[in-house]
């Protein structure tokens, strides 16, 4: 998966002149490729990570990246397209989950106990399906870590439309989904379908996943749902402005990532996920100097209150 | 069933296992009590960039995982500042790790050449049937040692994780206890990670110990609850893995996800009907 970067890295040095630069970025199909993919994905992941880290649920996310590996392993091994094995797989895993873990439509805390026991179950499922389909390591790995640089026109397609579908569900739901989100005993008392909703937004997460993992990796998707989701959450409390931050702020993610990677030796998953943690950091580095600014020792020693 | 155990690889297993099973029933008991298990999820991914980091400086691959482990403990600890460590953070952490596992992977891949990937696939899946006889002492005796001290201190642990608040104001040392658990667990995952892979592990500390807090209330039963269960499904996951051509560690998830997954359902279903017994003279007509 580095093998085309440190290719050109010895041919490309970026130029000081921005326009130069993109027209470099872009010189090259695959990286096209691998930029369209990364917006689009970057384009669901924001809004649906918003939800996730609102509703407390990394680990669920984390959980069905993982599960999309048996989803994939499975498919390969019947011989069948891995998009379809990581749907079915995901949203399998995610009415499990839901089933297992749901008390009164909200992911009580038996959820973490289920959620780890379906993942741990998924993996060595995948585990067994790779070692019938007597696949690679080389093939994991792929899946584990992404191949953002082999990325094909028509896996490009299939995101676009897939991420499109996502982000209209997610528009249908957003609002009640967030009172949900917010306040789930007011939002049942006022009649809104609290376990629909619940359900709903657990397959909206395991279709996000599904389609982004096959070409970012397990590793990849999860970085752009939680990290800029956890960062906007840093600085705003704002719905809205939180869903719009989150999702610039995995676009940036990944846009500079690619790009970092290309003229450098790192490989992609490193560069997105180092540069979406620093963001975390100085998001909440901020935070916590605002809110140091407001103690009351800070007040007197700038002269108390006038 | 005899003739299995003139086999080296099995007795290996049969010792490595059980020691861990044991161990990861116990400390598990505790993981599922004080709500770590993404933590702990977390803690078994940092085995990967951790023994990656100990292959390339040519290091005991140990060394770096129980390294990296008590590294990412602290961080979490960190950043999740006085209330506990939560959700989101640790989600994050877990994401650069995870990053940062890429970056020694492809400088791994690249510096030696024709290297085979297969370490850092040990690593997350691991191989009970695998195990040298060496290895499995090193786990056998670590896991009595962990055991010991995690006894000796079973009584003011569990106060502190049941009730934290309760447990600082009567003198019980919560902080203190809190970093020692960490860094047992650190130590338990560090050389289960090794030895059997990231997967069997986490089967063994989360399920077990859920399904013995679903059946017992009381706290030391269910802890010795959870040790014979994960025990007892260890020596079956490596009995089944014997006689049919799958890998042990899936033999073993599925029999714990069935076990769980039963638990639960026969729960629910005995739990609806005292609901039916007990609604049925309210409803029924005067």
């Amino acid at each position: 998966m580095t093998m085309p970067t440190s290719a050109l890295t010895l041919l490309l040095q970026p130029s000081w002149n921005p326009v130069e630069t993109l027209r470099m970025l872009l010189s090259y199909h695959f990286m096209q490729n691998a930029f369209l993919a990364g917006t689009f994905i970057a384009l669901l992941a924001g809004p649906v990570g918003y939800f996730m880290v609102l509703r407390g649920q990394s680990f669920l996310g984390h959980a069905l990246a993982h599960v999309g590996f048996a989803g994939a392993a499975g498919a390969v091994w019947l011989g069948i397209s891995p998009v379809v094995g990581l749907l079915v797989f995901g949203a399998l895993a995610a009415l499990g989950i839901g089933a297992l873990g749901e008390r009164g439509g909200r992911l009580s805390v038996e959820s973490d106990i289920a959620i780890g026991t379906v993942l741990v179950f998924s993996l060595s499922l995948g585990l067994l399906f790779i070692r019938l389909a007597s696949s690679y390591a080389a093939n994991i790995y792929a899946f584990l870590f992404g191949t953002v640089l082999g990325i094909r026109d028509r896996d490009v397609v299939v995101i676009a439309v897939m991420a499109a579908l996502g982000l209209l569900v997610l528009a249908v739901i957003a609002r009640p989904l967030l009172f949900v989100s917010v306040d789930p005993e007011v939002a049942a008392a006022r009649g809104v379908p609290v376990r629909l909703l619940a359900y709903a937004f657990l397959l909206l997460l395991a279709l996000s996943v599904a389609v982004a993992v096959q070409v970012i990796g397990v590793l990849l998707i999860f970085a752009l749902l939680v990290t800029p989701a956890a960062t906007a959450q840093q600085l705003t409390t704002r719905p809205a402005l939180g869903i719009v931050l989150s999702t610039s702020l995995a676009l940036i993610v990944i846009w500079l990532g690619l790009s970092v990677a290309y003229f450098t030796d790192y490989p992609v998953g490193f560069v997105v996920t180092t540069i979406a943690f620093v963001f975390f950091l100085l998001a909440r580095a901020r935070r916590g100097w605002r809110a140091n600014a407001w103690r009351p020792a800070r007040i007197a020693r700038a002269g108390g209150v006038r | 069933m005899i003739e299995m155990w003139q086999y080296d690889f099995i007795r290996h297993a049969m010792l490595a296992g059980s020691a861990l099973a044991i161990v990861a029933g116990l400390i598990g008991y505790f993981v599922v009590a004080r709500r770590l298990i993404f933590t702990s999820d977390v803690l078994s991914h940092v085995a990967f960039p951790g023994a990656l980091i100990a292959i390339i400086l040519g290091v005991n691959p140990l060394l770096g995982v129980f390294g990296f482990a008590l590294l990412t403990a602290l961080g979490m600890g960190t950043l999740a500042g006085k209330t506990r460590a939560n959700d989101v953070t640790t989600g994050t952490l877990l994401a650069w790790v995870l990053g940062i596992g890429v970056l020694f992977l492809s400088i791994y891949a690249s510096g030696s050449s024709g290297a085979n990937s297969s370490a850092g696939i040990n690593v997350l899946f691991g191989s009970l049937f695998g195990i040298h006889a060496r290895e499995a002492w090193v786990v056998a005796i670590v896991g009595l040692l962990t055991t010991i001290v995690l006894l000796s201190i079973a009584r003011p642990l569990l106060f502190a994780s049941l009730d934290p608040a309760v447990a600082a104001s009567r003198g019980v040392p919560v902080r203190l206890l809190n970093i020692v658990f960490l860094i047992l667990l650190a130590i338990t995952i560090a050389e289960a990670v090794q030895a059997v892979g990231a997967l069997l592990l986490f089967a063994l500390l989360i399920t077990p110990a859920a399904i013995a807090r679903r059946l017992v209330a009381r706290p030391f039963t269910g802890m010795f609850l959870s040790a014979l269960l994960s025990l007892l499904f260890t020596w079956a996951g490596i009995t089944l893995a014997y006689y049919f051509p799958y890998p042990v560690s899936f033999c073993l998830t599925a029999l714990v996800f069935v076990a769980y997954v039963s638990v639960v359902v026969v729960q629910r279903v005995l739990r609806q009907r005292i609901y039916q017994r007990r609604a049925r003279p309210a409803h029924a007509p005067a």
